[in-house]
């Protein structure tokens, strides 16, 4: 195929899809396939078959849509119509009001504050503030379709780049100032210009990697964007290969993100019958493939090391970086390796321009990469939030526009506590800080840090302790056990949380795990060991009460940590019984319509009568 | 012995695919018999040594058979601070094994897994190859029961 043809795929697949009076676009990532998007899909096709209308009105399968809370999802196109929570029953009434040009009321969206019902998706807060790069084709394509994908513009930039020469093309990626996304926040195009020197000096053939090894946990950005949008990442990474002339790359990717890894062999597959990957590309003398790695679950091999050494057949240890990946990295080979995000943003960056990208997020980065962070980053906003789901925004927009505006606040009429960023390895930030512009520099300065961009809201039902604890003990499980410092350090670190919470804690604990942590730091051998201690350290910093209230008054404030918390009945109790009837271990004791009893002795704090109250008659103290 | 011989040359015997072929032998038995490792020693020359060190540092390998319904519980970040703890605790309670352990009639084994990635319906548990999403404690019975009534 060459370019001409590539453009007459676009214009016809536009033609065609243009011919369709509307198109129902069902979100088909993991969250909302688990909530039955599949069995709609097949129901919808059915109804329209009945009706004959297959020629007017196409339904067509989607990635994830980003709102997974409100799923299963449906947009009508091209008005933007949102339906939430979409149930096979609605199907009939859904193509009906479609046909009368009206909406089903019920599934529409409510803003959280007027209860008014919101027809259109671009009005709808969660969506309006967004700006998407990295995610500009979720919810519109077919990610099982490369047509879809080129009716939008897929490969469009790497056609543009072809002829270019290698050091422009890097010249164009270090101007827009992007930096990684996987959470080093490096700049990529520095990056990629060590490799291609590397490489022409050694006379060796370089290789490009994607990191798909999402592992932290509270994260799904990376697999949202390939379950959305696989070509971009493959437009993106050949673009990378033809700057430093790799004609391998390889995809590593998380066994435990199955839909993302069948879409990306798919895309991998449509785009060689297409001639877009394999050899002479487009007609030219560009050749490039793809191979992909199953991860098999460990944490460290997000770790640029220990991912190569888990891609050769050995166990994910990281080495000692004297001499960079992108001199001797995979096989010994020059090695770049970016992560999916930051290999989506790159046709973008081609095909608009470095100055656009420039032009968005914060700080100057016309002269150096480092003056600032440009563009979008995708973030998956979860936890304690209403509006929980995936958001791409401007670099430098406050956490407080984030958590308000986009995420629309604490749920059940919590009040906020903390908001988790950066992994396991990054910090929770307070609310006095909550007017942070949220870029690469400002977190690492309020002690947390970018990382691949998972945020995790907390209430004040959160522990902080117990918080340090999890991290922790994930830490501990993941450390690959190669270095002393990051084994023994976690572990020493877990066993004095762990007394902490169980209300053992002694005077002066808190200062030896500033100490773990410091020797921690400098000591360790990789990037997951040096950081490790950060999450202990960053709620020592803003959350020292609630350690000083374990330690000295063998108090949980926030009602979390077992040993030191009871339940009981308090007045608003009126004897409805539920509470006796699912109490696992039977220790709740009442007549009916009198107020209950807890056995502390008995009760083994499961929960279960706290969950299932509907009068908020149980106490957690 | 022929699955596995064909596991073994789908990935052309290369030793830097014995990951992946092992992945292949862990949906095949549910567990990595020690057989299936002589086997790929055997093909691939890869020592037998650090197939056991692959084998025991990744997670989705088990040297043990696990039970039909694999039960995993997400224990991310977003799912721990909504109560994936409790939601462990209450399987454990429930099924009366510990975490990592198989029950003895072989019908189900309990797992906590690190993210699974479908943090906006935290707490998420998989059960098979069925998502469940804003779980709670109290149903916990009714699920298990569920798989139960399934296997009669």
């Amino acid at each position: 195929m060459n370019i001409e043809q590539l453009k007459k795929i676009q214009t016809e697949t536009l033609s065609k899809l243009d011919k369709y009076k509307a198109a129902l676009m069902i979100c088909a990532g993991t969250g909302c396939v688990s909530a039955g998007s599949f069995t709609l899909k097949d129901l919808l096709e059915k109804e329209i078959k009945k009706r004959n209308m297959e020629n007017d009105i196409l339904v067509v399968p989607t990635g994830c849509n980003g709102f997974c809370a409100q799923g299963p999802i449906m947009v009508i196109q091209p008005e933007g119509i949102f339906y939430q929570k979409v149930k096979p029953e609605d199907i009939p009434e859904i193509i009906d009001n479609l046909l009368e040009g009206k909406y089903v009321e019920r599934l529409l969206y409510k803003d959280l504050k007027t209860k008014q019902a919101i027809p259109k998706m671009d009005d709808i807060r969660f969506f309006g503030k967004q700006q998407l790069i990295a995610l500009r084709n979720k919810g519109i394509i077919n990610p099982e379709n490369i047509e879809d994908a080129i009716a939008r513009g897929a490969y469009q930039a790497l056609a543009k780049v072809l002829k270019t020469n290698k050091e422009d093309i890097i010249k164009e990626i270090i101007k827009s100032g992007i930096r990684g996304r996987g959470g080093g926040g490096f700049p990529t195009g520095v990056k990629w210009e060590s490799a291609l020197k590397a490489a022409e000096k050694k006379n060796e053939e370089p290789y490009v990697i994607c990191n798909a090894d999402e592992g932290d946990p509270g994260a799904f950005m990376d697999r949202s964007i390939v379950e959305a949008d696989p070509h971009t990442v493959i437009e993106g990474m050949a673009i990378g290969a033809l700057a430093v002339g790799a004609k391998e790359g390889f995809v590593y990717i998380r066994n435990e993100y199955p839909l993302a890894l069948k879409r990306l062999e798919i895309a991998i597959k449509q785009a060689h019958e297409k001639g877009l990957l394999g050899k002479n590309i487009l007609d030219s003398d560009f050749c490039f493939d793809i191979h992909i790695h199953r991860g098999a679950g460990a944490f460290v091999c997000g770790e640029s090391s220990a991912l190569m050494a888990s891609m050769s057949g050995r166990a994910g240890e990281p080495r000692a970086k004297y001499v960079h990946n992108v001199e001797v990295g995979y096989r010994g080979k020059p090695t770049v390796l970016n992560n999916v995000e930051t290999w989506a943003n790159i046709p973008v960056i081609i095909d608009k321009g470095a100055k656009w990208f420039a032009s968005i997020g914060s700080g100057d980065v016309s002269e150096n990469p480092w003056n600032g962070s440009s563009g979008t980053k995708v973030f998956s906003l979860v936890g304690n939030i209403v509006n929980s789901g995936l958001v791409e925004v401007p670099m430098g927009i406050t956490l407080r526009e984030i958590i308000y505006d986009i995420g629309g606040g604490i749920p059940n009429g919590r009040k906020f506590k903390a908001i988790q960023t950066g992994g396991p390895s990054g910090g929770c930030i307070p609310a006095d800080q909550l007017d942070l512009p949220v870029d690469f520099d400002s977190l690492t300065e309020a002690g947390s840090m970018m990382g691949s961009g998972g945020m995790i809201v907390m209430d004040d039902k959160t522990c902080m302790v117990d918080v340090a604890k999890y991290f922790i003990s994930f830490l501990k499980d993941e450390s690959c056990g190669k270095c002393t410092p990051c084994r023994e350090g976690l572990i020493s670190l877990f066993e004095i949380l762990n007394r902490i919470t169980k209300g053992e804690g002694k005077e002066g604990d808190i200062e030896l795990m500033k100490e773990i942590a410091e020797t921690m730091e400098v000591a360790s051998l990789c990037a997951l060991g040096q950081t490790a201690a950060y999450p202990v350290l960053s709620t020592i910093r803003y959350f020292r009460d609630e350690y000083e209230a374990h330690i000295k008054d063998k108090k949980c404030p926030a009602g979390v940590c077992k040993p030191l918390i009871t339940y009981s009945v308090n007045d608003n109790c009126t004897g409805c019984t539920i509470c006796a009837r699912n109490c696992p271990v039977d220790a709740i004791s009442g007549k009916v319509k009198e107020k209950h009893f807890i056995n502390t002795d008995k009760c083994i704090k499961c929960n279960v009568c706290y969950e299932v109250c509907k009068f908020k008659a149980i106490t957690v103290e | 012995m022929q699955n596995i011989d064909k596991i073994i040359d789908k990935w052309n015997a290369d030793s830097d695919y014995v990951i992946e072929m092992m992945q292949d032998i862990q949906d095949e038995f549910k567990h990595i018999p020690r057989k299936a490792l002589e086997q790929v020693t055997k093909k691939t020359k890869v020592p037998l040594a650090r197939l056991y060190h692959i084998a025991t540092f990744y997670k989705s390998f088990s040297l043990k058979p696990r039970g039909k319904f694999e039960i995993q519980v997400c224990t991310g970040t977003a799912c721990h601070v909504k109560g994936a703890a409790l939601i462990l605790d209450a399987f454990e309670r429930e099924l009366n094994i510990q975490t990592g352990e198989t029950t003895k009639d072989k019908l189900f084994s309990l797992e906590g897994v690190r993210c699974l990635g479908c943090c906006s319906l935290a707490p998420v548990i998989t059960i098979g190859e069925d998502l469940y999403g804003e779980v709670k404690t109290a149903d916990i019975p009714k699920l298990i029961a569920k798989y139960k009534g399934g296997e009669k």
